[in-house]
């Protein structure tokens, strides 16, 4: 195919390895409300190389959004405020006018959004919105433009591509826009593209359509890729890395295969244990985590997830835990009594034997998902 | 397709009979009898009152007045003056031309300016630009058109001689000294309308602009005026299709200050003659001709409502 290769640019190979493409440090964003300052983001960093994928996984209200927006320079409302380092290709995302970020949004970065439905415009063509970024951003003309949009909607796998370009955004069913919103976003073959939640707004049965066109399609073109989710099961088989989020900030990280071998953050635990099972009924919640995320503008001191966490001793509700490492210095967490270690199941066994209604329902939780594997 | 236009041309049969019945029983409940409305004091010559009842069919009862009015009307028969003899089809026909060319041309010049007003106070919501054009709406609208028309032709036919204070040259005279005398009346007709219509764009372009799609296609990297224009101006302009349709009917019976001002021979300036004069046949039949257009006009917007937005087409 040809034309896929002019529209996905072919990265050299000293590119799809071994260099860092994005380097976030100390990411913050807040935004000014009434009632004070919500810290939506606060104190991210991490790394992701070019061509790697990274699942940012939380509840929903845990950052992911704005995180992934703060990154791109993305964020609209004029109440926002973002602070800390993005290095995108060794360019500093921060501080940069809309005018030099522009240069870059569509064509070096860009995004899949959650809702289908709404984010593409109704009262456009499908052609046009697949072409007009082409042009503007590779200087193409509305012939050429065309060819590339077909070529698109192909790799896309959408039938009758051609035909599709006249059509309206109303005239498509939700997985075949999230389809057309995935094409947009690799256009102009980008090297980072963010998918946020690319998949929550759709039928079950399309979920795994999309999810595995967006590694097929990450692959092909050695993209990097953040993928935003509240579903660690999304991420299992499909990221490099994970990092998990909680209250606007960075609870565990580590490679994905390591995280599933040794979760050391009860959050993560309690996320693990909420993945909808197949035995489930269809959007049942009961496995959801207890409680609810703290308040952005005013949160508790110590870790924030403490009031929620089977695991939480008195040292956790006075003082913050930091990132930090036990054997494997590429998983880091941060908690003062990790899943899976000697302290942690020691303060986990003393919270059951005081009745803590935490623990107690994590204990139930632990029973269920034993079951499911046995 | 064949449907719906079936069922808007329905709508719209349904629609001129209620308007038309409507205009018909408020001018017969004009206060007063027709005739001594007519005749006025003077000395009556024998025979006339008689003469007038029998030719404004009076003594029939309402409905049945109504429906043999409706027949005439459907024909294109509309009566004719009692001070000038003229047919009344053939006054509207005269001053259609005149006052639909004012409303058009005020139309025009309201959505020229009131676009990129309003596209910009909702761009730059409360900044400098916003607070700007927010006082300079409510200044317009708090200026009355007439007044603004006198200025008007102060400033550029008193001070400045460029065009002519009042009169009317027809389009068929040449379009250089139709649009000298047309260019001030419709620039007093826009004032207010500007106003509103970019007051209007504003509202809808900020809820707009909140939308995901304005969100993705800023993702895409394109630029600000671009977006403005091509994204968000037609979602936003429902209510401006609708407001305009409104004006535009409202215009048609409502530029009668304007065309006294600057003696235009219009259909406003035929009413209030007509009114003065107690002329009945000719108050009802521009009466009803402008609500007629009204009803068509909202017609047509419905219409266009499917162009703006592909989801009300039905394919
Ligand atoms: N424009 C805004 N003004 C105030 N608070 C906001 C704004 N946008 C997001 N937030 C807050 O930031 C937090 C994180 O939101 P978000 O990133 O959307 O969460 P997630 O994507 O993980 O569900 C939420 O508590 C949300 O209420
Ligand atoms: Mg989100």
């Amino acid at each position: 195919m040809e034309n896929e290769i002019r529209v996905g640019r072919v990265p050299a190979r000293h590119e799809v390895e071994g260099e860092a493409l994005l380097v976030v440090d100390d990411l913050r964003t807040s935004f000014a409300v009434a009632a004070g300052s919500v810290k939506a983001v606060d104190g991210v960093s991490f790394e992701l190389y070019r061509g790697h994928t990274m699942g940012v996984v939380g509840e929903s209200g845990s950052g992911k959004t704005v995180l992934s927006r703060s990154v791109m320079g993305l964020n609209t409302s004029a109440n926002a405020t973002t602070t800390g380092s993005v290095l995108y290709a060794g360019d500093q995302m921060i501080g940069k006018s809309s005018k030099e970020k522009k240069i870059l949004w569509g064509a070096e970065m860009a995004m899949v959004f959650q809702d289908p439905m709404t984010s593409l415009n109704p009262v456009v063509t499908i052609g046009r919105q697949l072409t007009e970024h082409v042009r503007y951003h590779l200087d193409m003309g509305k012939k050429e433009a065309n060819e590339v949009a077909v070529a698109l909607l192909q790799s896309v796998h959408i039938p009758e591509a051609e035909k599709r370009l006249d059509n309206y955004p109303h005239q498509m069913s939700g997985g075949m826009r999230q389809r057309v919103c995935i094409a947009i976003a690799l256009a102009c073959g980008p090297r980072m593209l963010f998918a946020d939640e690319p998949t929550t707004a759709l039928d079950v049965t399309v979920q795994h359509q999309i999810l595995n066109l967006l590694a097929e399609q990450q692959r092909d073109r050695a993209m990097a890729m953040i993928l935003v989710t509240h579903d660690l099961g999304v991420v299992a088989g499909r990221t490099d890395d994970i990092m998990v989020m909680y209250a606007g900030k960075a609870v565990e990280k580590a490679p994905t295969g390591e995280l599933f071998a040794h979760l050391r953050h009860p959050y993560t635990q309690g996320l693990l244990w909420s993945i909808p099972k197949v035995t489930q009924a269809k959007h049942t919640r009961l496995n959801a985590i207890p409680g609810r995320p703290p308040n952005l503008i005013d949160p508790p001191s110590g870790c924030k997830f403490a009031p929620r966490c089977a695991y939480a001793q008195d040292i956790c509700r006075v003082e913050e835990p930091t990132l930090r490492s036990i054997d494997t210095p590429d998983h880091v967490f941060a908690c003062h009594f990790p899943v899976g270690t000697p302290e942690g199941e020691e303060a986990f066994a003393r919270n059951v034997a005081s009745d803590y209604p935490p623990a107690l329902a994590a204990v139930g939780k632990l029973r269920a998902s034993e079951e499911v594997v046995g | 397709m064949v449907k719906t236009i079936a069922f808007i041309l329905l709508r719209l049969i349904a629609t001129l009979l209620a308007v038309t019945f409507l205009t018909f029983a408020m001018v017969a409940l004009l206060p007063g009898d027709p005739v001594d409305t007519i005749l006025g004091t003077g000395p009556r010559p024998p025979g006339i009152e008689e003469q007038i009842r029998a030719d404004l069919h009076l003594d029939d009862p309402f409905l049945v007045r109504y429906v043999n009015w409706l027949g005439d009307a459907v024909t294109g028969d509309l009566g004719s003056s009692y001070i000038t003899d003229q047919p009344v089809a053939d006054t509207i026909s005269q001053r259609l031309p005149v006052t639909a060319q004012l409303a058009f041309m005020s139309i025009f010049i309201s959505v020229l300016v009131a676009i990129p007003v309003g596209v910009m106070g909702a761009y730059k919501q409360s900044k400098w630009q916003d607070s700007v054009s927010s006082a300079g709406v409510q200044v317009a609208l708090s200026i009355p058109n007439f007044i603004f028309g006198i200025f008007l032709i102060w400033l550029f036919a008193v001070k400045l001689g460029w065009l002519p204070a009042s009169n009317w040259n027809r389009l068929s005279d040449g379009v250089v000294p139709n649009l000298k005398t047309s260019i001030l009346p419709a620039f007093a007709l826009a004032l207010g309308q500007m106003a509103v219509f970019s007051r209007l764009i504003r509202s809808d372009m900020i809820s707009t602009l909140q939308e995901n799609y304005i969100l993705s296609a800023r993702a895409k990297g394109l630029s600000d005026r671009y977006i403005l224009f091509r994204h968000a101006l037609r979602p936003s302009s429902l209510s401006l299709m609708t407001i305009i349709g409104i004006s535009f009917g409202a215009l048609l019976g409502g530029t009668v200050v304007i065309e006294t001002l600057f003696a235009i021979p219009g259909l406003g300036f035929s009413l209030i003659n007509a009114i003065n004069g107690r002329d009945i046949l000719l108050i009802q039949g521009i009466t009803v001709f402008i609500a007629v257009m009204f009803v068509i006009i909202n017609t047509v917007v419905d219409l266009l409502y499917a162009v703006l937005d592909p989801r009300i087409r039905r394919s």
